[in-house]
């Protein structure tokens, strides 16, 4: 029994019942209902018509809830009307649950959990899970979410920068739990760039495919941290690369440039180097200008101070580095390297410490960390 | 999406406003203090951002290795110690701006007199056990 066939067919049944007319929180509690239901009966009882048996469930299911719950019956007609025959435009019902579940009304830990919910079929137990909070607060989360967007047309065209926001949000919490949510992030990426043609979103697509080409290779046997110029450039994934370059061809072909395709752009000049001395850092330098352009992100910046260092010396990117508030995440650890790179190594080595105490996650805590030890010990040796 | 730990504990932080000791309340004051946390707790819950929330005993045994083949040495309770921690919350919110406004309305719970104590509490962020794929 295929759970990923599984849950791919969800926003087409969840679709289907909403334009029948059921609300989508309702819809939504009876799809899950059908694809549990699924899971039971199909490994003995496989269906000739697997979305068609989900629509049928969930729709039955629906009806029943409704006619138990009379005082919440919004639509008489609804329950009394047999649902029209007729094929339904299913990639279309697809975006809109895209767009409602990434609604700008929704905070962005609401919208990822709708989204993982409504868009990809996971359970509520394991997106908890993955997120490492408690099942209670994730159903909570998830049904307030729900009310928020009760209220939305399901015809009105949403915004897809937030829906491509959401994803990208999805794919950098990476992995914890049952579910990998990189590759889930990736799949609904992809379902959402068969659903709608636009370069962003395959700009999304192949930056995601870039990054997580390299996912292998980030990460040494005891779970520290590879810098890009260390990795093992073998252990990088060939055919996700290539298909990321593909697609971000493609979508720049089209002259409609945008903050993911930039992104994607430089990852793909960092996965074109066969070593790290071969990359193009003047052509990345020339990207993060773009990139600055387009979305004016500190973050930008602090990381164009390390390509110009890379492109025009460690002075150079020092240069860059000042003309930045000091206070965001990783200045100090940017500022650390390029002193290492320009010789003062008793300031790096201080920098690296400081930069230690000012990381935000573990493994990056003990990389910075060591990095101090690596230059406080040259001393004594 | 980030979780922060809210931690009640007295090292460093100035006096509460309120800091007539617990023992020196009216019942009823001390009941009305524990519902208030435990309410707070609840609206958390439904607000999808509470992660867990303990009590401490606010005495402990100090434990440290001995060597090989020894058993562990014990040590105190330290009357002397001036950090009592006396449990924590976690929460998991969208922003630093949040994690400050729950914060503050976790330190407005009420002490003797009925008044909000005004305790000190501290809020630290969890360093994130994965890493974020940018480079």
């Amino acid at each position: 029994m295929d759970a990923l066939l599984l849950r791919s067919l969800t926003p087409g049944v969840l679709g289907v019942l909403v334009r029948r007319g059921a609300d989508f929180a309702a819809a939504e509690d009876a799809v899950q209902d059908a694809l549990v239901e699924a899971v039971r009966v199909w490994p003995d009882d496989p269906p000739r018509d697997p979305k068609g048996w989900l629509v049928t469930v969930a729709w039955r299911r629906f009806l029943d809830a409704s006619r138990a719950d009379a005082a919440r019956r919004r639509r008489e007609d609804v329950l009394d009307e047999e649902p029209a025959p007729g094929p339904v435009p299913a990639v279309d019902d697809t975006l809109q649950l895209y767009f409602l579940c990434a609604h700008p009304s929704l905070t962005p830990s609401s919208a990822v959990a709708l989204t993982l919910r409504a868009v990809g079929g996971l359970t509520t137990r394991q997106i908890a899970r993955a997120y490492l909070v408690p099942e209670a607060t994730m159903a909570q989360r998830i049904s307030r979410a729900k009310r928020t967007v009760a209220g939305v047309r399901f015809d009105q065209p949403g915004d897809i920068a937030t829906v491509l926001r959401v994803l990208y949000l999805v794919f950098n919490e990476g992995y914890s739990g049952d579910v990998d949510l990189a590759v889930e992030a990736i799949r609904l990426t992809r379902q959402l760039a068969a659903a709608i043609d636009h370069p962003e979103v395959a700009g999304l697509l192949a930056l995601m495919l870039l990054h997580h080409a390299r996912r292998a290779a980030r990460t040494a046997p005891d779970g520290s941290l590879v810098p890009l110029a260390e990795q093992d450039r073998g252990r990088w994934d060939t055919g996700a690369i290539a298909e990321g370059v593909a697609i971000l061809q493609a979508a720049l072909s089209r002259d409609r440039l945008g903050e993911f395709q930039a992104q994607a752009a430089i990852a793909a000049l960092h996965a074109d180097a066969r070593t790290a001395e071969e990359t193009d850092w003047v052509q990345i330098v020339e990207w993060y200008d773009e990139l600055a352009g387009l979305t004016d992100s500190p973050v930008v910046r602090l990381n164009r101070a390390v390509a110009v260092g890379e492109a025009d010396g460690p002075r150079a990117g020092l240069a860059a580095l000042a003309a930045l508030d000091d206070s965001l995440p990783r200045y100090t650890a940017v500022a650390a390297y390029l002193r290492e790179r320009d010789g003062d190594l008793d300031t790096a080595a201080r920098l690296y410490a400081e930069a230690a105490r000012r990381a935000t996650n573990l493994a990056e805590v003990a990389h910075l960390t060591r990095q101090a030890a690596r230059l406080n010990g040259r001393r004594s040796r | 999406m980030a979780k922060y730990l809210l931690l009640k504990h007295y090292r460093g932080a100035p006096s509460a406003v309120n800091d007539v000791p617990m023992d020196q309340w009216t019942p009823q004051e001390i009941t009305d203090h524990v519902r208030y946390m435990s309410d707070f707790a609840a609206r958390l819950e439904e607000t999808g951002e509470y992660v867990d929330g303990q009590a401490l005993a606010p005495e402990g045994t100090f434990v440290r290795y001995d060597g090989e083949g020894r058993p562990p040495v014990t040590d105190g309770p330290f009357a002397e110690t001036k950090d009592l921690i006396a449990g924590w919350m976690v929460i998991d919110v969208d922003s630093y701006e949040r994690a400050v406004e729950l914060a503050g309305e976790l330190s407005a719970a009420p002490g003797a007199g009925g008044k909000p104590i005004h305790e000190w509490l501290e809020l630290r962020p969890f360093l994130s056990a994965h890493q974020a794929t940018a480079e």
